[in-house]
Parts: structure tokens; sequence; C-alpha cells
């Protein structure tokens, strides 16, 4: 190894580490010594107003030196929000500026073209039925993946086995969506009916006396199929939340009620229910985020083939594959359109909460 | 607290530091370059001068075919001292856009869709040629493939690889055991179909599964189909939109396709019925030949790389390929084909220096003795194309009397080429009928 062929890399290493420094370095230096700073400030404020109320009793006008205190306090404030303003700026606000300016242009981003790609969306028969499916997506998921998640933690609440049980209920969430829709794929795997099916589906169907069915390539049949995969997903997650705040429920609220006498279903609908309510919006709606944003499942699955398309998976396509980025576009921002009320019901319930 | 910790930081960094040397140091030990001044070198001295740069290549070759490319070059890079970095990604038509957005462009390219390559001309990303190249490049290359890389007047890009698509795969052994003939006309290989169904058989065996990619094998259907029933200008309106999709000549073609593609007596041997045409690996689609359970397959001569090891491949083997038949022999031999093209999108001297080497034909004899490879460029060397289904190709390639269209969805806008088309084809081979599956993919083209 000789010296000279290494000393460009040994010198991108040494900026590397100097660059590192300066920002690491910097950013703990910043966040040392501007509240500091501050605070010096705010004790000599303070100080003198102690002395200057000391020679000249309530004569000050304190309205005033309150502002100025308070204007100091929000350039505090300011300054620790501004890495996550900044990061937000990055990350969130220019791209979705640009995402909702591109999806007034042309595939090519270069002529404007009005709410032509809205109207396209609605136009296209497959765009439509993209637009259906990603509803229909929405609606069940977050539904029957939190009713089985409910069901599943209160049956197994003080069971005999319960950890094991909640393990393997919660294991697909350690899948990837990808690693599972692999899986699945297997389980829906066609051949032939003259050949040994390789399919778990086929096999039970053709054992039943059923002729081997084709279940990726049949729609409607096909998305319910791939909803089964997301609902396998996520059941775990929602069973877990809501095993938690069901054993949070008071004891006492439990005995009294106990002692009222109330039947299980009773107990279920009029101390479990209220009790969990909290956790329940938080389940589906996280929940109903992730479904709207579906991309994996389909992608891995059938790709968007035979009527199974989703919004996300449809964005993708346009935007990436057929070079369509006001098509793609449009379909993101609609998207976030989508997503936006679902949010906005999220913080005003946790504000709720707080309040409460 | 804060000085009992810091020894354990200075730890840290010491051992993050040695592990970054350690890196450094492992990579830097391939500059065993040969001298630039040896006769091994000769041919190069044209590339040399821009040692110690380095060039990256964005392509969609990935695996044992990447390898192969990365030796074709290795002498190229040791005599020259440029250092070529090679990138395969199976995202490549995707990325690609997404670098150039970006402003992270790779120095050169191969894009195997004429399309793709239009696209970027447009949008003034790709850089033209040098006086020197494009001299180059119109001695060795026919015109025939140097058009499809051309963007307003302007050639941009030179060919590398190439594939003949027109075959047929079958197994001669069978053929000769039960007294085939190799067809050579349309009609005989209908009649030779019929020959089989009446032996109880069914004749053809063809896959269209290939991932998101899905569907494209019957888009080649369509296209060698297309070349038969109509001329060759017809196909060339057809792929540029000068006729709808929906035009009657298509839907002809389409239709004369079907009557293999969905004809439950014709397919699929090995596999079942019509529909398991969709669910069935490209990669798999003519294997049961060499089980006897299907004695037809059309597909590329790219077909040889995914049959298993040890099939022996040629006239005489486990199985070969004959030339897809015209319908009406008299009015030319039409040849359907792909291949990728070496586009730049920089210009400094060394990336230059590789894309006029890529372009010569030193590199296509270079290429071609590693194996599985064959291009268009004429100074090639037949003698140095290795497999006996390629030299089949280059006959194929070379006949004069062959009239050459580059395959059809990759001359088409992404959207339909590679998006609806594919889509579309899918459909209409589970069923859906000719008609609307082309009003389909016609309201489907970008205006």
């Amino acid at each position: 190894m000789e010296f000279s062929d290494e000393a460009p890399k040994l010198m991108m290493l040494l900026y590397g580490l100097v660059a590192f420094a300066v920002v690491v370095g910097g950013l703990l230096v910043l966040l040392d010594v501007v509240p500091a700073w501050f605070a010096r400030r705010r004790e000599a404020a303070l100080l003198a107003a102690a002395s200057a109320g000391a020679v000249r009793t309530g004569a000050a006008p304190p309205s005033r030196r309150r502002s100025v205190a308070n204007r100091r306090e929000g350039g505090l404030g300011l300054f620790f929000l501004l890495p996550t303003l900044l990061l937000l700026v990055v990350g969130l606000i220019v791209p979705a500026v640009r995402t909702t300016l591109l999806s007034f242009m042309d595939g090519n981003s270069r002529n404007w073209v009005g709410l032509k790609n809205y109207t396209w969306m609605f136009a296209q028969d497959e765009i439509f039925s993209v637009l259906t499916n990603t509803l229909i997506w929405v609606i069940l998921v977050p539904l029957v993946a939190t009713a089985v998640g409910l069901v599943y933690a209160v049956l197994v609440d003080r069971a005999r086995f319960e950890s094991a049980a909640k393990a393997l209920i919660f294991m697909p969430m350690a899948i990837s969506f990808v690693g599972a829709s692999i899986i699945w794929k297997f389980v829906y795997a066609y051949r032939s009916g003259e050949y040994a099916q390789i399919g778990l589906l086929n096999h039970v169907w053709k054992m039943l006396g059923g002729e081997p069915q084709q279940w990726l390539s049949n729609p409607p049949l096909n998305t319910l199929l791939l909803i089964v995969i997301m609902i396998w997903i996520q059941a775990g997650f929602a069973m877990v939340v809501l095993s938690a705040a069901i054993k949070a429920i008071p004891a006492e609220i439990i005995e009294a009620a106990r002692l009222d006498g109330v039947s299980p279903w009773q107990m279920f609908w009029q101390i479990t229910m209220p009790s969990i309510r909290s956790a329940l919006i938080v389940v589906v709606v996280t929940v109903s985020i992730a479904t709207l944003k579906v991309f994996d499942i389909v992608r891995t699955t059938t790709n968007g083939n035979y009527d199974t398309g989703v919004i996300a998976n449809e964005m993708y396509n346009q935007a990436f594959r057929f070079g369509q980025t006001g098509q793609g576009s449009a379909l993101a921002v609609f998207l976030f359109v989508l997503v936006i009320p679902i949010v906005i019901y999220q913080v005003r319930n946790l504000r709720k909460q707080r309040e409460v | 607290m804060a000085v009992k910790s810091r020894p354990r930081q200075a730890l840290v960094i010491a051992s993050v530091l040695t592990l970054a040397l350690g890196a450094t140091a492992c990579s830097g030990d391939s500059d065993s370059g040969l001298d630039p001044d040896s006769p091994e070198c000769a041919p190069y001295t044209n590339y040399q001068g821009h040692d110690g740069e380095s060039v990256s290549i964005y392509a969609s070759i990935r695996d044992k075919e990447a390898d192969l490319l990365r030796e074709s070059w290795k002498q190229f890079e040791e005599c020259t001292g440029i250092e070529i970095d090679y990138d395969g990604s199976g995202e490549f038509e995707a990325q690609l856009q997404v670098k150039v957005d970006g402003g992270n462009p790779p120095d050169l390219a191969f894009i195997p869709q004429p399309g793709l390559l239009a696209r970027f001309a447009e949008a003034n990303k790709l850089k033209p040629m040098t006086p020197e190249l494009k001299t180059i490049a119109d001695g060795n290359y026919p015109a025939d493939w140097l058009k499809y890389a051309t963007a307003g007047g302007q050639l941009y890009g030179t060919p590398l690889g190439a594939n003949v698509k027109s075959f047929v795969w079958y197994s001669p052994k069978t053929f000769a055991e039960k007294g085939y003939q190799v067809p050579t006309t349309w009609q005989d290989l209908m009649a030779l179909s019929d020959k089989i169904v009446a032996t109880k058989q069914k004749p053809w065996c063809v896959g269209l599964e290939s991932g998101e990619a899905t569907g494209w094998p019957a888009t080649d259907w369509i296209e060698d189909l297309m070349l038969r029933t109509q001329t060759p200008e017809v196909y060339d309106q057809w792929t540029t939109h000068a006729i709808p999709f929906n035009d009657p000549r298509v839907a002809q073609a389409v239709d004369q396709v079907g009557s293999v593609l969905k004809n439950p007596k014709y397919v699929n041997g090995g596999y079942g019925d019509v529909k398991s045409l969709t669910t069935t690996p490209f990669q798999e689609g003519g294997l049961p030949i060499l089980q006897g359970q299907c004695s037809l397959h059309r597909q590329a001569n790219f077909y040889a790389n995914y049959l298993p090891e040890g099939t022996k491949v040629g006239p005489d083997g486990d199985i070969y390929a004959f030339y897809f038949p015209a319908v009406d022999p008299s009015k030319g031999k039409p040849v359907l084909g792909g291949g990728e093209f070496t586009v730049a999108f920089t210009d400094t001297e060394a990336t230059q220096a590789v894309r006029t080497y890529l372009a010569s034909g030193e590199y296509a004899n270079s290429r071609a003795k590693l194996g599985n490879w064959i291009t268009p460029n004429n100074k090639l060397d037949v003698s140095n194309v290795q497999q006996e289904v390629d030299k089949l190709a280059m006959q194929v390639l070379l006949d004069k009397s062959a009239v050459f269209r580059f395959d059809g969805s990759d001359l088409m806008p992404a959207a339909v080429g590679s998006g609806t088309l594919w889509k579309g084809m899918i459909d209409w081979v589970n069923g859906k009928d000719t008609k609307s599956t082309l009003d389909f993919i016609e309201g489907s083209w970008p205006k």
C-alpha cells in the first residue's frame, strides 16, 4: 500500500471527520450556550426588576416589562423549535407544495394543464376502480382488524396461556409487508386441476371438492384476499394496544360492576368499551392511515393487475414507471386530502382527552 | 460523571476511526494495472490519458450478466487507468429518472427502451456525441438500429447488446422421433400445432408472469404478428401512434395471436389451461419442452439463460430454436428484436473515452468472447459468438433479406409500453375481448 495512493482517501476521511465535528460540535455548543445566555439575561432582568421594585414599590408599569420578558421567552422557544421547523419545511412543506404544483402540470412537468389530471382520475375507468378499491380497503381493514384484535384481547384476557396466545397473533407484526405478501402469495398459489396444488387455499378448496381457483386474478374477491393480508398484520397491533387498555381499567370499577351482578355481555358493552374508547380511536385512526397508504402488499402480490390497484401503488406507477409525473402527483395530492380529515379528528380527540 | 465518561468517548471515537481507516485500506488494492505501454494495451492507446478518473454506469443488467460486463472492460480499465463503476438495478427505469431529476445522474447508462431514451433527449438531459464517435457509430451499426437512438435528428446513443425475439424453441430430439418438420410458414406452424393436438398433447407452452412486468411476453407475440400480418410501415405507424391502437389492423394481429394464446387446445402444455398463462413465470415457460409435455415455445434467444444447467442447446440437442416463420415468406423476413443503447449524461473526457470504447469493434469482440451476448455491431467477428443459439440469432440479425424492427412496447411511451399494454394483455388472455382491450389501451395513450 503506497501512501500516495491512499492520500486522497485519507484526506476525504479527514474532511468527513472535520465536517462531522463542526456540525455536531456546533449544534451541541449552540444548544448549551444559547439557553444559558437566555437564562442569564432573564436572571439579570429579574434582578433588575427586584431592585427597581425595592426602590419604587409598585411604580413601574409591570405590563411592559412582562411583554419584554415574554418576547425573550418566545425567542428561546423559537430557537428550540428551529430544528423541527427546518426538518418540517425540508421534509414536508416543500415536497407538499411542489407535489401540488406538479399535479397541475403535464407528464414532463413543463406545461400547465389546470385540473386535467384531476378529471383524468375520475374519468378513466381503471383509475376509478383504483379509488373504489382504496375505499374498500379503508373501510374494511380498520374495522375488521380492530374487531379481531378487540375480540381476541377480551377472550385471552387473564386466560391461562395469555402471553403465548398473544405472541401468536402479534408475530405477523414483526414480518415486513413484502415478506407477508410473499408468504400469502404462496397460500393463494394456483396450479391447474390435474397437478398437485402448492397453495394452501387451493389445496383445502380441492379437498372440499372445489375446482382450483386463480384466487389473485378474480375480481372482486382478490381485493378481499389482499385485505386479509393487511388484517393478518394489523390485528396484532390492535390486540396489543387494546389489551393494554383493558388491563388499565381500574379494578374497583370492575369489582363494583361484578357486585352489581353484570352479565359478561353487559360487562363488555357498559364497562370495557367505554373505558377503552380512547385506545380504540387511536387504533382505528392509526390502522386507517396505514391502510390508505398501503402499497407493498399490492405491489408484491399483483402489482395492481386484475383490478386490485390502490392509490399509493397507482401513484408510484404513474409517476415513476410511466413518467406521468402530473397524474402521479394528482393521485398523491388526493391521497393527502383523504388523510387530512383523519388526522384532524385524531388531533381534536387528543386535545379533548387532555382537557379532561 | 462527565469526567468519568471521557475515556469511554475517546475509546468509541478511536474504534470508529480504526474501522474507517481499515475500510479505506482494504478497498484500495485493486490497482495492479497493466503497463500502459505493453503490447496488450496497444488497442487502448486512443483512450489513454485519463488515469485515475472514474466513470459511473447505471443499467438494468444484474447478477451473472453484470459480472460478464465487468470482465469485458477489465483490460480497458487496466490499460487506461479509468475506473468504471458499474451499478445494475432491477428498478432501473424508475430510479434513473429519480437520479436525473435529482441532479445526480450516472455518467453513462444503458437504456433498453428507445422511448425512455427519447424522453431524456427531449428534456435535454443527454449529451450529444463527439464527431469522432458519430463517425464510429455510423461505421459500426446499421441505420435500422441507430434510428432508435435518434431524437430530433440528433444521434444520442450507440447500441450495445442485442437480442432476437422472433424465435420458437423446440426439441430437435422429439421432432426427429415424431417426424415433425421445422415449419417455414405460419400455415405450416399451425398445421404442426394441429398435428400435435391430434396426439393428445398441447403444442404450445407460454409463461407471462414476470413480477411487475407481467404480460410482456404477450406483447412480443403481438409485435411479431403485427410485423407478419402488416407491412413494416404500418408497424412503425402503430408504435408511434400514427394509427390508433384500436385500429382494425391491430385487432386482426391481436386476434391472430389469440388463435394460439387463447386456444384451450393449444395452451398451456405442462401447466394446464389458458388461465395458467398469467401465473406461469416466463422463466419457466419453455421448460415443459424438456419433459416432453410441450413442443413449441416462442421466446427470444436469451431464453437459453433460463434453461437448467447441463441442458444441451443445439440443432441436435435437447432444445433449440427456429425462426418464427413469416405469414407470407415472399414478402421478406420480419425480425423482432431488442437491445440496450449507451447514452451519456455527462461529457468529461473519461466518459467520452469509455463511451467511444463501448461502441468499438474491440469491445464487441471482447464481450462476445465471454458468451451469452450478441450485438448489431458489424465489427463483431461472428466466430467469437459462443452459444449455438446466439450464432443462429446473429445469422438472423445479419440476414440481408431480414426487415428488423425494435420491440414495439419499448418504443411506445412508458405509460402504454410498460403499463397499459402489459395490463391489457393480462386481462385479454384472461378473457376480455379484443375490442375493449384495445379501446382501453388507446384511451391510456398520453396526449
